[in-house]
């Protein structure tokens, strides 16, 4: 082991330059799968955040009865799918217009002339905010004869959850296609790098060095090309994420394991790269 | 130590590059593979040096048999047999001594005694005192030099050269030749394939197979009939 370390640095001292490019090509090829990571990261916070607001709102008639308002408080509490139903009364539904609609505040002045309905919102667990969850929530609620009407706004929810399926199919074509391209990359680097030393690789195989043994520096010095490249992307990515928040608009970094997935992959895809440029050396001799 | 036995070879494209041949190389024996250029004594030399298998036939080399080895095991095979070219094949990025330890370090000899051992082997080839020299600043003869010392670092059984002198000048070739014998007479078997038929006609004790289009047309143990049939 001793020896491929030895000899997989030395690759570095001995063609700074051919390694530095190979390194850079891996760089620029997983910073573009940074990038794309880091767009995917934030568009999905935006998704989830109109998730978030994804609820059903039930309008209960004036006349309804506090028992029976407690039944189908319950009834839509015991619904698997369901996190929290909190009841508003009329007097709660004024005074929530009165401070999120100032422009009509002359027209909730009266207490006694409230035209608003006492209501149940429904608020629903992450991942559970379907269609299906949604249709079946007002369906319960409008079997109740005091129930005026359930709300949910139907088109808007099919819509963002036809976005939702764009953006996971769009994720997982894209994201394929840039991963296929950086290994593509990757592997014509390390080639390049490998092919360098096909004569050093002759000469052991002809002088009796095992396949193991000869291999074992050009896997090491792979893995160190991919992860000196998954660095140089992760702070080219960052560099990026710095610069659009700090000039045009508020983003999120990646969680921390995406990145530590990103250097695994890098050296994962260093190795893999050298392990299959080197087999074709080792069938020359 | 190395037995061909009715041995064919052939390429897709170029078809046939060996036609049955079958000859026995004993242990210490100093013999020349002969014949035009296309007659078969590279291919011969690959076969024994298990770069390439038979179609047919059987190699046998050092108790190795073509049949029989994995590529798994090749390296077992190339420990015992020492290769040099007619181009050398030396590292250019090495120096004389660093490409006759780069052999004993790859195949797991003890660091201690690497440093030594390869002063020791350039030292049998007459090269000490440029031991420090890369390729490009040793002569033809000098550089062919190396390569014989790297090919002994493994201590093999039998050395094979493929024109070994093909590069070189009369009178690095007479050195070359020279250090071949010296070689041969500590015992280790010497099989050189070569198409300047002066150089064999200089070492007339040696034996002598030559090669036409392929097939095996001339054995001078068998014209004597002091050696072995194959």
């Amino acid at each position: 082991m001793n020896y491929a370390i030895r000899e997989a640095l030395a690759a570095f001292r001995r063609a700074p330059v051919l390694t530095g490019l190979s390194s850079a090509m891996v760089g620029l090829a997983l910073f573009v799968v940074g990038l794309f990571a880091l767009a995917t990261y934030n568009l999905r916070l935006a998704l989830e955040a109109i998730e978030e607001r994804v609820e059903v709102v039930v309008y209960l008639r004036d006349d309804a009865r506090q028992s029976e308002i407690d039944l189908l408080l319950e009834e839509l509490t015991a619904v698997d799918e369901v996190r929290l139903v909190s009841y508003v009364s009329k007097r709660d539904a004024l005074e929530r217009a009165r401070t999120e609609l100032p422009e009509f505040g002359e027209l909730f002045l009266d207490a006694d002339m409230n035209p608003l309905p006492q209501s149940l919102e429904v608020e629903l667990r992450p991942g559970e905010r379907s269609t299906e969850v949604v249709e079946h929530i007002a369906a319960i609620a409008t079997g109740y004869p005091f129930v005026e009407d359930a709300q949910y706004g139907r088109e808007w929810v099919d819509r963002l959850f036809a976005l939702r399926r764009i953006g996971l199919v769009s994720t997982a074509v894209l994201g394929g296609a840039f991963a296929m391209v950086a290994a593509l990359i990757i592997g014509a680097a390390l080639r390049i790098a490998i092919f360098a030393r096909r004569d050093e690789i002759y000469v052991m195989r002809l002088v009796g060095a095992k396949n193991g043994f000869i291999r074992r520096p050009f896997l090491l010095e792979g893995a160190i090309a991919g992860l000196a490249g998954a660095l140089l992307a992760w702070a080219m990515t960052y560099g990026t994420y710095r610069g659009v928040y700090a000039y045009l608009f508020e983003v999120a970094w990646v969680p921390g394991a995406w990145v530590l997935m990103g250097l695994l992959a890098g050296s994962a895809f260093g190795m893999l790269s050298s392990a299959l440029a080197i087999r074709r050396h080792l069938r020359e001799v | 130590m190395i037995k061909l036995k009715n041995v064919s070879k052939e390429y897709p494209k170029r078809g046939h590059a060996l036609r049955d041949v079958s000859f026995h190389v004993k242990k210490g024996e100093f013999a020349f593979l002969t014949g035009h250029s296309g007659s078969g004594k590279s291919t011969t030399l690959r076969l024994i040096h298990m770069a390439d298998r038979p179609t047919s036939g059987e190699v046998r080399v050092s108790g190795f048999s073509s049949e029989q080895v994995t590529e798994r095991d090749i390296w077992k095979v190339r420990r015992r047999v020492g290769f040099v070219f007619q181009d050398f094949r030396l590292l250019p990025g090495r120096t004389a001594l660093e490409n006759v330890a780069f052999v004993l370090e790859v195949t797991g000899t003890p660091p201690r005694v690497i440093q030594a051992k390869a002063q020791r082997l350039l030292a049998q080839v007459g090269l000490s005192p440029k031991s420090g020299a890369y390729p490009n600043e040793l002569s033809g003869g000098e550089q062919q030099r190396v390569a014989i010392a790297r090919a002994l670092a493994n201590d093999p059984y039998v050395l094979l050269a493929d024109e070994p002198t093909g590069n070189l000048d009369d009178r690095a070739t007479r050195g070359v030749m020279d250090l071949f014998w010296d070689i041969n007479a500590k015992g280790m078997a010497v099989l050189m394939a070569t198409h300047d038929l002066e150089v064999v006609r200089r070492h007339s004790t040696a034996r002598v197979f030559e090669l036409d289009q392929g097939a095996l047309v001339y054995d001078s143990a068998r014209v004597e009939g002091n050696g072995d049939a194959p």
